[in-house]
């Protein structure tokens, strides 16, 4: 039996082209890019050409994009620098349903005695954005709002939040790690300062990231060391996975359409079918406002590492946001900022597909969930009553 | 993913005796659906007063289901009497094992295990005097204070891996921290109970297990319980050990000092060459 891999919002498979084109770099082509000789000069001029790739992506203009080794040194990167060029302000504005990169450093931060606002989301996962203009004071040094949400895949409007932050001068920045190569990206046409970019998430390695600072932007850097990307970044380039993501990003430009199509429709058969064929499951998150590879699903009354092994056992990947499967004892902060309540927390399936799916995978899918969650709410204390509620009513 | 043994998959993948008992002698709920798992346990004697049936139902993850059906496997044929010394760590041990961070699985079979004999034996419900210490999962001063002493634990983090008190909100960190200390202070004056051989060769082997070969194995070596004898403890010294020049320095001051401490002090170690 094959893998069916339905886990991409964790990471992804690198694609062959990728893999391709970084291989010569690794032994063959090992100089380095700040070498004055023309072996380390040949693979200067490659990691110039990676730049440009990943700045045709996004609408950016290269000299604005600088590696980083991932997406969580891009966010604390950005973060720091803005936190560094605007000392006199101590007001961070954030969200409750970011990713750890930004929430964990956000803390770590109120530790040192800034002020930190985590707005809100409705149960549909999107926030308000006159609370947001609420929240913005003289104080405010900068807001890091995400993209797009990993659990769920709603996608925050980033665009117009970016605008209002810039009106008051102050600077924005967004986690963009699981909407880059799935829905359009031009940074000509936004008013976003700065934007992080994760490899291994649109079929590049891991060990390589992106963070994209606008011209102009002050910028402090994070690693201090030698005159790689600027000076804004110490540190030899990796320069493997800096061609492989270059890679990555001229493909998924050219698989941008296929992912809002083939992968959508995919996604939505899958979800269509799960939620007709299984009593009382639901979908966590806004259906528009969405990435088109990601469902999170619920099915009440069971448990969602439960469910995360016997699908195993088929050896099909997905994730959880059930406490069980979070490190922790709560289910998923970013649920629970929905307010989605417990019986369907901690039953919380993420699907989330890439470009290699298939029309069999998902229809094994399909076939193999109904009977997964019915053996386990057959063991389960509180369906019993569910289902007893049912008959006698 | 969680590193489980082969018997936890085995009793997840094919849980015993899920269901409920009809007309059970005992019955009992514990956990609740907000804390993530929950189990109901139900029993029915027969003539000699024995446990001749148990089943249970099940809400959580695999260790919490893997727990629950070696519980009742385990309870099967006994005596009120016998159930009633059944502990958490007899549940983990009969699964070879939990997480350390699942440990707290194997407390809510222990306690439902508790609250159905209760059930049976017509006793009150709750405990009197109990104070809620963690409100997020709501577990009382009183269940801190068994995990804490009934296995040895010396940090928050440890009881939150039992009874997940403290893996919420954190506020109840500095109160779980205060009954540590006051069970542990409690401890030890405490007269230990006279041990018998088996009781001391498993206690022997956690010790070794939990706090022994960890460090041991840092340094790449190991060590075997060949045999107690009395209060000679047998071992034989495995990997860098047995070639250590040191081992005997190892033996007396870290690895005897241990199970003094943890298991009788009245042992003597010995090592005996294979």
């Amino acid at each position: 039996m094959k893998t069916v891999y339905l886990d991409n919002n964790a990471t992804t498979q690198v694609a062959p082209e990728v893999l391709e084109a970084m291989l010569p770099y690794f032994h063959d082509l090992y100089g380095n890019p700040s070498s004055m000789h023309s072996f380390g000069g040949q693979v200067a001029k490659k990691v110039r050409e990676a730049r440009e790739q990943v700045a045709a992506l996004i609408g950016a203009d290269p000299d604005e994009i600088i590696f980083t080794s991932c997406g969580t040194e891009s966010d604390n990167a950005a973060i720091r620098s803005a936190l560094a060029t605007h000392p006199d302000k101590r007001h961070i504005v954030t969200s409750r349903v970011e990713h750890p990169a930004i929430r964990s450093l956000c803390a770590n931060l109120a530790g040192q005695g800034y002020r930190v606002t985590e707005l809100p989301v409705d149960k549909s996962g999107l926030s308000d954005m006159e609370q947001f203009e609420k929240s913005l004071t003289p104080e405010t040094a900068v807001v890091s709002l995400m993209w797009a949400n990993n659990e769920t895949g709603v996608i925050f409007p980033v665009g117009k939040a970016a605008e209002l932050a810039h009106e008051r001068g102050i600077s924005f920045h967004t986690d963009a790690v699981q909407s880059t190569g799935k829905i359009p990206i031009d940074m000509k046409k936004s008013a976003i300062d700065m934007l992080s970019i994760s490899g291994h998430k649109l079929h590049a390695p891991k060990g390589i990231g992106v963070l994209y600072v606008r011209r102009g932007t002050k910028f402090s850097p994070l690693l201090i060391g030698g005159h790689q990307e600027k000076g804004r970044r110490g540190g030899t380039e990796n320069t493997p996975c800096i061609i492989g993501l270059g890679k990555a990003c001229e493909l998924a430009a050219r698989n941008m359409e296929t992912e809002n199509t083939t992968v959508k429709r995919l996604r939505d058969r899958l979800e269509t079918a799960l939620l007709k064929s299984i009593p009382q499951s639901r979908v966590n998150g806004d259906l528009l406002q969405r990435l088109p590879n990601t469902t999170n699903i619920s099915f009440e009354y069971v448990e969602g590492e439960a469910i995360l092994l016997l699908m195993n056992e088929y050896e099909i990947c997905a994730s959880s946001g059930s406490a069980c499967t979070s490190g922790s004892l709560q289910p998923s902060h970013v649920l629970r900022a929905m307010g989605v309540p417990f019986t369907m927390a901690h039953g919380s399936i993420r699907f989330s597909l890439s470009i290699y799916n298939t029309e069999e995978e998902i229809d094994f899918v399909i076939e193999k969930m109904p009977p997964i969650i019915e053996r386990l709410r057959g063991m389960s204390p509180y369906w019993t009553s569910v289902a007893q509620a049912c008959v006698s009513a | 993913m969680w590193e489980y043994t082969d018997k936890v998959k085995e009793h997840f993948l094919n849980p015993r005796n899920v269901g409920e008992v009809e007309n059970p002698d005992g019955v009992a709920e514990v956990g609740s659906i907000a804390c993530g798992d929950a189990l109901k346990l139900s029993f029915k004697l027969d003539e000699n007063k024995r446990i001749k049936e148990a089943k249970f139902k099940t809400f959580g993850c695999a260790s919490a289901i893997a727990s629950s059906s070696a519980l009742t496997e385990m309870i099967k044929g006994m005596t009120i009497e016998e159930a009633k010394k059944v502990s958490n760590q007899d549940i983990a041990a009969f699964l070879g094992g939990l997480p350390q961070e699942k440990m707290h699985c194997s407390v809510m079979g222990k306690e439902a295990l508790e609250k159905a004999i209760e059930n049976y034996q017509g006793a009150p419900a709750k405990e009197p005097g109990a104070m809620v210490v963690c409100e997020c999962f709501g577990v009382t001063d009183r269940e801190i204070e068994r995990v804490v002493r009934e296995n040895n634990l010396t940090t928050v983090e440890e009881v939150t891996n039992y009874t997940k008190a403290g893996g919420g909100c954190g506020n109840c960190h500095d109160a779980i921290r205060q009954i540590i200390e006051k069970v542990r202070a409690e401890a030890r004056p405490a007269v230990r109970p006279k041990l018998t051989t088996i009781q001391k060769i498993r206690m022997i082997e956690e010790a070794l297990e939990r706090e022994i070969r960890p460090s041991l194995k840092h340094d790449g070596g190991d060590i075997e319980l060949i045999d107690v004898v009395g209060n000679r403890v047998l071992v034989a010294t495995r990997g860098a050990c047995a070639v250590c020049k040191a081992s005997d320095v190892t033996l007396k001051h870290f690895v005897e000092a241990k199970l003094r401490d943890l298991v009788s002090p009245d042992l003597t170690i010995e090592e005996v060459v294979p």
